[in-house]
């Protein structure tokens, strides 16, 4: 029973991060490798402070989500500028950057040996400690996630970032600043990266910086891509399916020694065939991986052909 | 109105612009034309920040817009279309005027989350403004229908629609009826000719003649990025400087 409410939690843990990437990757079309690092921001910021300080755990909360979107603000406001790849290798920069950090600041965050015994939350003196109230509290910042998310995307200014993603041009052209929006998804998206990081935290009692590595990132834009992006529920789906599959794998009895390596082979094999044959993901309305300018001209072409001799 | 000043602007030692100075009123339709790769594009470009000129000055009502980026100079009231047309396919037609709106109420992450009731309603009163808006064009029965699935012609008479929404005091339009049926161009035509009444003007960028000629109160003739002939349709016409350009 513990076994199954562990997976729940770290559903969804999952779920926040790919919820607040998919505003990112999903709705606006920037694809962002450093999710980890403010998901280690989160995860740092509120085991210091509850530590070190011995702050009282929501206060944590918004410590580390205010954190999370400084950092955001700090890397988004100069890396926007650049395009496509060149974004991507800046938020790669930063992810390595946020590795090193925390890797050698070794008296501040312990190093490779990572901060053990952190305290596990007390919401106004009630304890929690047992795997159900874990569950429960994920449970409930989960939906606060998805709420703000979904509020978002509904809203006029998540038309703004499709339209974004569709055909920057044309929407500079009508006078919208696009810089300005894409830093506000940015930090949003980080501050609510940042809530992951909580849980975890408090949950596991022990982080070190290999939680919190590119491979990480890499895990969650694939729960994103998979689970459907610009899709919310897609990224629900992704997420408890990717943490589910190894530990369904469990149970067909592989030897532990070929176990893992089979999981990645099945990680990378599940990647390629969905980009292959559903680059949309499971419920995705955006195929990912095309430019916009490309599937621009296709529908230019098509509405070309289509009508008006 | 508005008053250009000796841009320039050169592409890896190709002139684009050199020394491209005008002058314009308020209330004016002014023709632009010339051979293709003269420049009225990059002009264009200049003109709405998607390129930044090497020198010269652009002064729109009185202000110097020269080094403004594109989205305050459409709040200034400079608004373009695109030759290769450009617009939000995937989304309903009416959400590309409400795009075009110049209103946040519905993008303040504060009204997000805690004041969708409020947001809501202005964008009613938006929704209906922009079916006004596309009614007035003549494809309001099409406003919930994808962008995508407009004809071609009827996608520029959009493209158009969402300049007005921007509430632009000056329209750059590049070419605006290529390509497209009769029937669309006089509809393009009648909205282009109703500007002026509403206190708007426009510059356009054409190669049909006898469309330039039936809108346009004058006509600049461009070559090489220079201005060559500048007066009425009938005076550029004559102008033997512009018969020789287009005979080399």
């Amino acid at each position: 029973m513990e076994y199954l409410l562990h997976i729940l939690i770290l559903i969804c843990i999952y779920v926040i991060l790919s919820l607040s990437l998919n505003l990112l990757v999903g709705y606006t079309g920037i694809l962002s490798i450093a999710h980890a690092a403010f998901y280690g921001v989160g995860a740092y910021v509120a085991a210091l402070m509850a530590l070190r300080l011995e702050t009282p755990f929501l206060l944590n909360i918004i410590l580390a989500v205010s954190a999370a979107g400084v950092f955001g603000a700090v890397v988004g406001i100069p890396s926007l500028r650049l395009k496509d790849d060149y974004f991507v290798i800046a938020t790669f920069a930063f992810q390595i950057i946020m590795f090193s950090v925390l890797n050698n600041l070794v008296e501040f965050t312990g190093g490779p040996l990572g901060l053990p015994g952190i305290p596990q939350p007390n919401i106004f003196g009630y304890e929690i400690s047992t795997h159900i109230e874990f569950l429960i509290l994920s449970l409930l910042l989960t939906g606060l996630v998805y709420w703000v998310s979904n509020r978002i995307v509904k809203s006029p200014f998540g038309r703004l970032l499709k339209s974004i993603r569709e055909d920057e041009v044309f929407v500079k052209a009508v006078g919208r600043d696009i810089s300005g929006a894409k830093v506000k998804v940015f930090i949003i998206s980080a501050s609510l990266a940042s809530l992951a990081g909580v849980i975890y935290a408090t949950y596991i009692t022990y982080i070190d910086p290999t939680s919190f590595t590119v491979m990480e990132s890499i895990f969650i834009i694939s729960i994103v891509i998979i689970g459907g992006a610009a899709n919310l529920k897609g990224s629900i789906l992704g997420a408890a399916f990717l943490v589910a599959l190894p530990e369904l794998l469990r149970f067909i009895g592989l030897p532990n020694s070929i176990a893992a390596n089979v999981r990645q082979i099945l990680y990378g094999a599940l990647l390629v065939i969905m980009m292959m044959w559903r680059p949309q993901g499971f419920l995705g309305e955006y195929a990912f991986g095309k430019s916009s300018e490309d599937r621009r001209q296709k529908l230019e072409d098509r509405s070309k052909r289509g009508n008006d001799a | 109105m508005l008053e250009v000043s000796n841009l320039n602007k050169n592409f890896d030692g190709v002139t684009a612009l050199k020394n491209f100075s005008f002058e314009m009123k308020e209330k004016e339709i002014l023709g632009m034309i010339g051979p293709n790769g003269a420049g009225k594009t990059t002009f264009f470009n200049a003109l709405s920040g998607f390129i930044k000129p090497e020198s010269g000055k652009v002064k729109f009502l009185g202000k110097d817009i020269t080094s403004f980026s594109s989205h305050k100079i459409v709040s200034s009231g400079i608004s373009r279309t695109f030759q290769d047309l450009r617009l939000i396919r995937q989304i309903p037609v009416i959400d590309n005027i409400l795009l075009s709106f110049n209103h946040s109420d519905g993008e303040n992450f504060y009204n997000i989350l805690f004041k969708q009731k409020s947001w809501q309603e202005t964008e009613e009163l938006d929704k209906h403004k922009a079916l006004k808006l596309l009614e007035y064009a003549g494809i309001k029965d099409k406003a919930f229908d994808l962008a995508n699935d407009l004809s071609y012609g009827q996608q520029k008479l959009l493209s158009i629609t969402c300049c007005l929404a921007a509430d632009a005091k000056l329209l750059l339009l590049d070419e605006p009826i290529a390509g497209i049926n009769p029937e669309m161009r006089e509809k393009i035509l009648r909205i282009i000719s109703e500007l002026p009444s509403k206190g708007k003007s426009a510059i356009i960028i054409e190669h049909d003649m006898d469309f330039i000629e039936r809108i346009s109160d004058r006509v600049i003739f461009m070559d090489m990025g220079e201005k060559i002939s500048e007066g009425t349709p009938d005076e550029v016409r004559n102008d033997p400087k512009v018969i020789e350009a287009y005979l080399e």
